[in-house]
Order: structure tokens, then C-alpha cells, then sequence
């Protein structure tokens, strides 16, 4: 019995001890902690900048945390992910928010509990909800594939533009490319922040591909119903750019339409090898990730933020145009440069 | 007699016509979606004109809904012995990514892939069978289970990568098979629809013509009764889960030959796809009645809808609200069927 009970405080003491030392080693972990929350865990883009994080945390010495929505467009467990991480006490966050409006309010009491955050590839709206955004500038790359196509076709006026966007919530990152891709062909673009108001008659129509490889085929279906002559693609990513060649080519179509996208996956960059993509604007996620997590760790010991691109609201993580087939005017890359800086398998 | 039948049809012509309607609908109650089928299709021939009612575009649709369909002839066999399975697009998924991995992978000739897949889908089939049969899980619950632990088998055993069409075409074309297609005039019948359509007739002779078809009905209406009569309930709900999960790694194969390549992001709605198709289609949610043609016209439906709509040019959340509407007005028609039935 009193053996028992030298036990039973011996095990409390014991536990109280421990709690205290777990509580002293997290405190001195939530200074350099780091979450970091993609949409998906899917998505082999956003793997890659996990694997970017990952492994820039690891050379740094900051403990990742990784979050990912169920599916692309899950908001609800990116909210959750903010709250986790704010509970846990992390130093910053890396967010690629699905729902960049909606997901403001939670950054908004995350930054007021004294976190850092930095938005990765997808600005906020408004962009200054973050404390800095890290991404590629999409209205850029829209405009260089844009600008390609239609220096490759020449004479413009008998386009027939088939526009293979995203989603139906118009998130910023779609609605950049969308609406650089038409101005760089040289079309009015009416309001820039939305899709679908412009009245140039050689776009046939905007339709919806969720950015995979099964929507863009069926996207494309539907644009070729409505006018079998399209010879512009505009595709978000090129998951979406292969469905739509999947569809061209079921109807013995796939050398009248020139193809464009964004994203230089190395599948992606593939295909612009095999001629499945005639251009491609290339980003870094795997830059975006490390850059983050360098901030975030400068910010929490320093206090010092990460400052914009000059001329910009954000940091811009560069942009290389892949093609197979380059016209003059305009930086390119080969396709083999395009492969040696891809990502993804 | 016929005195008889003519002075009353001339008093109750109207209600004769009303039960007569009734009778054939409770009969035939794969009538209702045939005839929505047809009136949309004509409202929208009418509304869009001849680039809907085109060879092209009316092939396209069957196109669209053949994963759907197939699919969809797997949920109706579940739903008829009053399951649900919601693990049939996983399934799918993970039945076309074992084929093309095996292949590309492994290095395995593209039959003996294709073999495994089929395999892999019905093995999940037969697990969802056994918990709903001998665990006694809740169908919803089992499959709800096994759905998210097959999605994750193969997010994780395929890394979220895709194999591209242009690989699979020159190292392993067999998968692409049900891609191939027979043209005529504008219309296009690819592989996959022609096993679609085959694929509900085998199965409407199968589910009326042969003593496993009587069962499954009889297991949704009166298991009890069943049992007493000698038929071993446990091993049918077994069969048909089983069935179910090869029928989806059928699809599995089909879709990559309608996306050319393997997608592991593909197919994730499939469930709720084709449980819509189902219930459109007349199928009782309650088990033991309906027909998978009436699933094939289901899926038919919501195509019809999806690219007459976008023809339209109306914006795709008007897809969503119709057929919501269509699936309560469906449901509303069965309860109402299922209370005449019982009176």
C-alpha cells in the first residue's frame, strides 16, 4: 500500500515535471514553427511545395507543419488549419487560400494573435490581407502565352478563342491568367477583375475545368459544340491543356488549335515537347515554399518583413515562357531549359 | 363485355385514363424518365436548335455520361437490395491507376495489369460486401468508410501523378481501348459508350431473367422472407458488392480511355454522380424496385441538362438547381408510387 502510493506521487511528479518541460520546449518551438496550409494534398503542385518547405525547414531548422484542404475549393479546413496553428503557437503561416475572400478573416485574427502571414501563389482579396505574397505574377504569365499565341498565328482577326478557366468562384489566380492571356492576344478585357463581361466575338466562350485533366476534356466537348472551329485554347493549367488536346484529338482536330497554359509541371513541359502544348509559362512553387519559410523564420527572430518586387504588390517569384516553338520579340525558353527547372513527376 | 367496357370508359373516361396512367407508371415505372428524357431533349433541340440536335452533340452526351453509366449500373444493383455505395468512384480511380501502374511501373504486360485492376475493384467490392453482410455495417457507413481508405490508397500509391496520354499510347495502348471509336455521319459511339449500353442490357437480362437477379430484388424488398425460403441472404449482398466493385474498375478502364491518360484526380464525384443517375432513374432508394435502364436514362438526363444548359449559355449553377429539382421530384414520385402500391 504505501509502496503503491510512493508510486502513485512519484508518477505525478514525474508528469508534472514532464508537463512542464513539454510546455518550456514548445515555447521555445513556437518561435520558430511554421505552418504551412495548400489547398489540396493532391495536387502534385502543391506537393512539390511542401517538398520545397519541408526541405528548406529542415536546413533552417524550423519545425513545418503541413495543412491541406479535402479538395481544391475546401474552405472550411483551411479555417480550421489557421485556428490549429494559432492554438499550437506557431510564428507564421504559408497559406494557399481556395476561397481568398472568405479566408481573410481568419488571416485577420490570425496576423492579431501576432502571427505572420504569408499568402504562397494565390494573392488574397484584398492582396494586402497577408502580411507579403509570394507568387508568380499571373497577369504576367497570362499576357506571355497570350502574346505568344498571337505572334505564332500572325493575323488575329479570325481567332476563335475557346477560354478553359477554373471554377465558378473566380479565384484571383484564374481571373490574372484569364484576363492576361486575352490582353496579350489584344483583346479588350472590360472590368480586369472578372471573367466573362468581355465582347470581343472571337472568344467562343469561357467554360469550366476545375484545373484536371477530366474537366478540361469535357470543357473543351462543350466549347467544340458550340463552335467546332476554335483555334485558340486558353487552359488554366496544364492538366486541364491535356484534356483539351484528349478532346481535339477524339475528333481529329488537334493540329487546328494552338494550346496555351500555365504552371511548367515537368509532365507539363513534357507536352509542350511532344507538341501537345504549344506554350507554357513556367512558375517556382518549390522557390515560393523556401522563400516563405526563410521569411517567416527572418520575420519571427528579426521582426523584419519580407518586402514587395518593386513596381509590385507582391514578391515575385519569376516566370519563364517554355515553347518548343519560339517567335521573335519575346524572352522564351527551350524546352530543355523548361525541363531542367520543372517540378512535379 | 365489350358494351360493358365502352358505357364505362364513356362515365369514367377520365379516371380510367388516370389508372390506366398510374397502373403503367407502377409497372413500368421506368416510363417517367424515359419521358423526361425525351421532352428535354426536344426542349432543348427547340431552344438551341441544330447545334443540340446534332449527331455530334447528342453522341457527345452519351460520351459524357458513359463513366456515369457504368458506374451507375454498379449503384443500382447495390441501391436495389437497399445499400448505397459510396466507394464506386474510388474504386474506379484506384482500379485505373493499379492497370496503368502496373503496366508502366512494374513493367507487367498491359492484360495481366488490366486483370489486376479488375481484381483490386472487385476485391474493395467483396470488403464492403462482407461488413454490410456479416459485420452488419450500415451500407452508408461501410462504404463511406471504405471510400475514403481507398482515395487514400491511392493518392498515396499513386503520388498524385498522372500518366500521360502520350505514354500510355505508345507503351501500353490496351488501356486506352475503351477510347476507340466507331464514326458515322457526325455521331461518335466510342468503346466506352458501346460497353455502357451493353453493359445495361446484359445486366437488365441478368437482374430479370435469372434466379441471383430474383434474389437481389428480394433481398432489397423482404430479406426475412427470403431467408425463410432457403436463399442464402448473406452470400447475395455479398455477390452483389462484389459485382458492384468490378463493375467500377470496368469503369475504371473506360475512363482512361475517355481521358487518355490516368488521372488519380478523376472520378471524385462519382458517387454522388451516380446516385443521382439512380434516383432519376426510378430506382426506390428503399430497395427491391427499378430498373438499371432507368438509371442509364437518369445519367441520360443529367447530361441532356449539363450541355444543353452550357449551349444555353446559362451559367452551370442552373445544372445544379434542375437537377436538384429533379431529384426530389423524383423521390416525391416513388413515396407517392410505394403509398398506391401499399393501399
Amino acid at each position: 500500500m504505501k509502496y503503491k502510493n510512493f508510486s502513485l506521487k512519484n508518477t505525478l511528479s514525474v508528469l508534472v515535471s514532464a508537463f512542464f518541460l513539454l510546455n518550456a520546449g514548445s515555447s521555445v518551438a513556437a518561435s520558430t514553427s511554421v505552418c504551412l496550409i495548400t489547398k489540396d494534398a493532391t495536387n502534385s503542385f502543391f506537393v512539390k511545395m511542401a517538398q520545397g518547405a519541408f526541405a528548406k525547414s529542415a536546413e533552417l531548422g524550423v519545425e513545418l507543419r503541413s495543412f491541406a484542404g479535402k479538395y481544391d475549393g475546401d474552405h472550411e479546413t483551411q479555417v480550421a488549419a489557421i485556428e490549429t496553428c494559432v492554438a499550437a503557437g506557431a510564428g507564421g503561416i504559408l497559406l494557399v487560400a481556395s476561397d481568398t475572400k472568405a479566408i481573410t478573416s481568419s488571416v485577420k485574427q490570425a496576423r492579431d494573435s501576432g502571427l505572420v502571414v504569408l499568402a504562397l501563389d494565390t494573392p488574397l482579396d484584398p492582396i494586402d490581407s497577408a502580411d507579403m505574397t509570394f507568387a508568380t505574377d499571373n497577369f504576367l504569365a497570362g499576357e506571355l502565352i497570350g502574346q505568344w499565341a498571337a505572334k505564332t498565328m500572325g493575323d488575329t482577326s479570325n481567332a476563335k478563342i475557346g477560354l478553359l478557366n477554373i471554377n465558378v468562384s473566380q479565384p484571383t489566380v484564374g481571373v490574372l491568367r484569364n484576363q492576361g492571356f486575352l490582353k496579350g492576344f489584344g483583346i479588350d478585357i472590360g472590368n480586369p477583375s472578372k471573367w466573362g463581361d468581355e465582347t470581343d466575338s472571337r472568344i467562343v466562350g469561357h467554360e469550366l475545368s476545375n484545373g484536371n485533366a477530366e474537366g478540361g476534356l469535357k470543357g473543351m466537348e462543350n466549347l467544340l459544340a458550340i463552335d467546332p472551329n476554335i483555334n485558340v485554347v486558353y487552359t488554366i493549367n496544364e492538366p486541364a491543356a491535356a484534356g483539351a488536346y484528349q478532346a481535339l484529338k477524339a475528333l481529329g482536330k488537334e493540329d487546328q488549335a494552338i494550346i496555351v497554359s500555365v504552371d511548367g509541371g515537368c509532365p507539363g513541359v513534357d507536352n509542350v515537347a511532344n507538341g501537345v502544348i504549344g506554350a507554357t509559362a513556367q512558375q517556382y512553387p518549390l522557390l515560393m515554399a523556401a522563400l516563405g519559410v526563410e521569411a517567416i523564420s527572418n520575420a519571427v527572430e528579426t521582426g523584419q518583413m519580407p518586402s514587395a518586387t518593386k513596381g509590385k504588390a507582391f514578391f515575385d517569384t519569376g516566370v519563364g515562357l517554355v515553347t518548343g516553338s519560339p517567335v521573335s520579340g519575346l524572352d522564351q525558353l527551350t524546352v530543355e531549359e523548361g525541363k531542367n527547372l520543372c517540378w512535379g513527376g | 363485355m365489350n358494351d360493358n367496357y365502352q358505357l364505362n370508359s364513356v362515365f369514367n373516361y377520365r379516371e380510367t385514363l388516370m389508372s390506366k396512367a398510374k397502373n403503367y407508371i407502377q409497372d413500368f415505372p421506368v416510363l417517367i424518365p424515359f419521358f423526361i428524357l425525351l421532352s428535354s431533349i426536344l426542349v432543348f433541340g427547340l431552344l438551341v436548335g441544330d447545334r443540340f440536335f446534332s449527331a455530334f452533340a447528342l453522341t457527345l452526351i452519351l460520351q459524357q455520361v458513359a463513366i456515369v453509366g457504368i458506374i451507375g449500373v454498379a449503384q443500382s444493383i447495390v441501391i436495389l437490395t437497399a445499400g448505397i455505395d459510396l466507394s464506386v468512384g474510388a474504386i474506379a480511380v484506384l482500379s485505373s491507376v493499379v492497370m496503368g501502374k502496373f503496366t508502366i511501373d512494374l513493367g507487367l504486360p498491359p492484360e495481366i495489369a488490366i486483370l489486376c485492376g479488375l481484381l483490386c475493384g472487385t476485391f474493395f467490392g467483396a470488403i464492403n460486401g462482407v461488413l454490410v453482410a456479416k459485420v452488419k455495417v450500415p451500407p452508408f457507413i461501410a462504404t463511406l468508410g471504405l471510400w475514403m481508405i481507398v482515395l487514400a490508397i491511392n493518392f498515396l500509391y499513386s503520388g498524385s501523378e498522372v500518366i500521360s496520354a502520350q505514354t500510355l499510347s505508345t507503351e501500353a495502348p490496351l488501356l486506352q481501348f475503351f477510347g476507340n471509336k466507331i464514326e458515322f455521319g457526325g455521331a461518335i459511339f466510342t468503346y466506352g459508350v458501346i460497353f455502357m449500353l451493353l453493359l445495361v442490357v446484359l445486366m437488365s437480362y441478368v437482374l430479370s431473367q435469372t434466379a441471383w437477379g430474383r434474389h437481389v430484388y428480394a433481398v432489397g424488398d423482404d430479406p426475412s422472407a427470403m431467408m425463410l425460403s432457403g436463399v442464402n441472404v448473406d452470400r447475395t449482398i455479398i455477390s452483389v458488392y462484389a459485382i458492384a466493385g468490378l463493375i467500377c474498375a470496368f469503369a475504371g478502364w473506360a475512363l482512361i480511355g475517355r481521358l487518355g491518360s490516368i488521372s488519380p484526380q478523376a472520378g471524385q464525384m462519382a458517387n454522388i454522380e451516380s446516385i443521382t443517375a439512380v434516383v432519376i432513374g426510378g430506382i426506390s432508394l428503399f430497395g427491391g424496385r427499378g430498373s438499371v435502364v432507368g438509371t442509364l436514362f437518369g445519367a441520360l438526363i443529367v447530361g441532356v441538362f449539363s450541355l444543353g444548359l452550357r449551349l444555353l449559355g446559362a451559367d452551370v449553377q442552373w445544372t445544379y438547381l434542375l437537377i436538384g429539382v429533379l431529384i426530389i421530384t423524383a423521390v416525391t414520385i416513388d413515396q407517392y408510387i410505394r403509398k398506391e402500391v401499399s393501399s
